[in-house]
């Protein structure tokens, strides 16, 4: 019997996909989110809308929180730890969370290296702008990716300039010749044996699910058609006039992205979605999309 | 005979790729309207509790168990098994699901991510050669009725593979495997 072994970390992020990955700050949020349908409930302190307006360092959740989170729930359980922060993964291993996100959203603990994440038995998320990012991380041993987009804003403006990145690239790469597959390798700062697999398959290596953002079922089969796997919900669920519902309705547009009469249907009377921030208007010391390297 | 493949939600992408190569026709299932152009059915691996609400959300329920109790062919991969068994152990008491096979589903019977593991092991029906199965976050198959085959268990004794028959239960993955094996067994039942 083989543990905790590369296709079963990328194995569970296949099981995922089509769906929608929810971000939940109490075991009440949690059932909410599994009751309207949820894949997997992400545990948080505090979602990204509300980690941007209070500032601070944000760190991993109390662990209190996060196994009150997965006592309530049947369903898989992330967790995010800080950029770079080993031993806050260590303590999400410890209490047998199921995937490991580590997130821009959380201040960034090393500003040079991410975690070594082949070292985990636990799989591991992250997130990138573009395809050398996206790669990076794979090397690193993430065994699932998502856009960034940028979080706890509401505007999907940045998750679907990511997703476009990433999707375009892929489709240069199955069109160059071996030398060029070199150089492009060397300029996106990926490895070449990563790049040239994208390049044959015409896809990436693991699960690419979008995030950062999404705030509405239209916003969601928009991710959804332009290519990716399913979506994260941040704040865009439980900072709503009435998330159980706009839940519901962000899983319905997920499976039937491209059935415009159920997405209209289902987005019919949803109440106040989030109230978004314009991209331009936030500091730019306070995007998150840039943490990461 | 064109080979249904339910798209609500998980890994059915994986089942469609490995009928392709095999040479059968596939068409994805999400609403009832497509379900009348198919022949057999393959619900995949993903969450059971999400694919069982969107299941009920938009129709498909009823007329699943009508083909189905009609003879129609269904395989059920992880959640899949777990959506046919008429049990469910360890689940939500409301999770939506068909109920056709008579076993129970233990969800989750191994623990968290961490628990998820590989082994190789023999299938009846598959010849001598084991199968690899690939386990996540799995169920095993328990108090299966009398007309219930077990056609794989581990060493422990657990059931992790059944059919009643024209419905077939696998707590593992075959189409995250390059083996086709299993799936050529269920074109021929």
């Amino acid at each position: 019997m083989d543990k905790s072994t590369w296709t079963t970390k990328v194995g569970l992020a296949q099981m995922l996909k089509g769906g929608v990955i929810m971000d939940v700050v109490t075991p009440e949020q949690a059932r909410i989110a599994e009751d309207a349908g949820a894949v997997a409930v992400m545990a948080l302190e505090r979602v990204p809308a509300d980690i941007r307006a209070q500032g601070g360092v944000a760190r991993m959740s109390d662990p209190e929180l996060i196994l009150a989170i997965k006592e309530a729930v049947t369903i898989p359980v992330m967790a995010k730890v800080r950029i770079g922060h080993f031993v806050e993964a260590q303590i999400l291993e410890a209490l047998g969370i199921d995937y490991i996100d580590e997130s821009e959203v959380l201040t960034p603990a090393d500003e040079e290296h991410h975690i070594n994440k082949h070292k985990f038995r636990v799989p591991f998320v992250c997130g990138c702008r573009n395809l050398g990012e996206g790669l990076r991380r794979v090397a690193e041993g993430a065994a699932m990716l998502r856009t960034k987009g940028e979080a706890g804003t509401g505007n999907v403006v940045e998750a679907v300039r990511h997703a476009r990145a990433i999707y375009s690239e892929i489709r240069r790469l199955q069109s160059m010749d071996e030398n060029e597959l070199f150089t492009y390798a060397k300029n996106i700062q990926a490895p070449y044996e990563l790049v040239r697999q994208v390049a044959e398959t015409g896809r990436l290596p693991v699960v690419n699910f979008a995030a950062g953002g999404i705030a509405t079922p239209a916003d969601a089969a928009l991710l959804m058609q332009l290519g990716v796997d399913g979506v994260f919900v941040g704040s865009g669920i439980f900072k709503s006039s009435d998330p159980a519902r706009r839940a519901r309705a962000i899983v319905a547009a997920t499976t039937h992205y491209n059935e415009p009469e159920i997405i209209a249907e289902v987005s019919r009377g949803l109440g106040e979605a989030m109230t978004g921030i314009e991209i331009s208007k936030i500091p730019r010391d306070q995007l998150m999309a840039g943490r990461g390297w | 005979m064109t080979v249904g493949i339910l798209a609500l939600q998980g890994d059915f992408r994986e089942h469609e790729e490995m009928l392709r190569r095999i040479g059968a026709p596939t068409l994805q299932v999400r609403l009832p309207k497509h379900l009348e152009q198919v022949e057999r059915l393959i619900i995949p691996g993903g969450e059971s509790t999400t694919i069982g609400k969107l299941l009920s959300m938009y129709g498909l329920i009823e007329p699943l168990r009508t083909r189905i109790r009609d003879g129609m062919p269904v395989w059920g991969t992880c959640a899949g098994a777990i959506l046919l068994a008429q049990r469910i152990a360890n689940g939500r008491s409301d999770q939506p699901s068909l109920g056709l096979m008579d076993v129970t589903a233990r969800r989750n019977a191994f623990g968290s991510q961490l628990e998820s593991f590989e082994i190789d092991l023999p299938v009846l029906g598959l010849g001598d050669e084991p199968l690899r199965m690939v386990f996540i976050r799995a169920p095993v198959l328990e108090d299966l009725g009398h007309d219930v085959t077990p056609l794989a268990h581990l060493d422990d004794g657990r059931v992790v593979a059944a059919r009643q028959g024209t419905m077939l239960a696998t707590c593992f993955h075959p189409e995250l495997t390059p083996d086709e094996r299993m799936h050529r067994y269920f074109l021929d039942m």
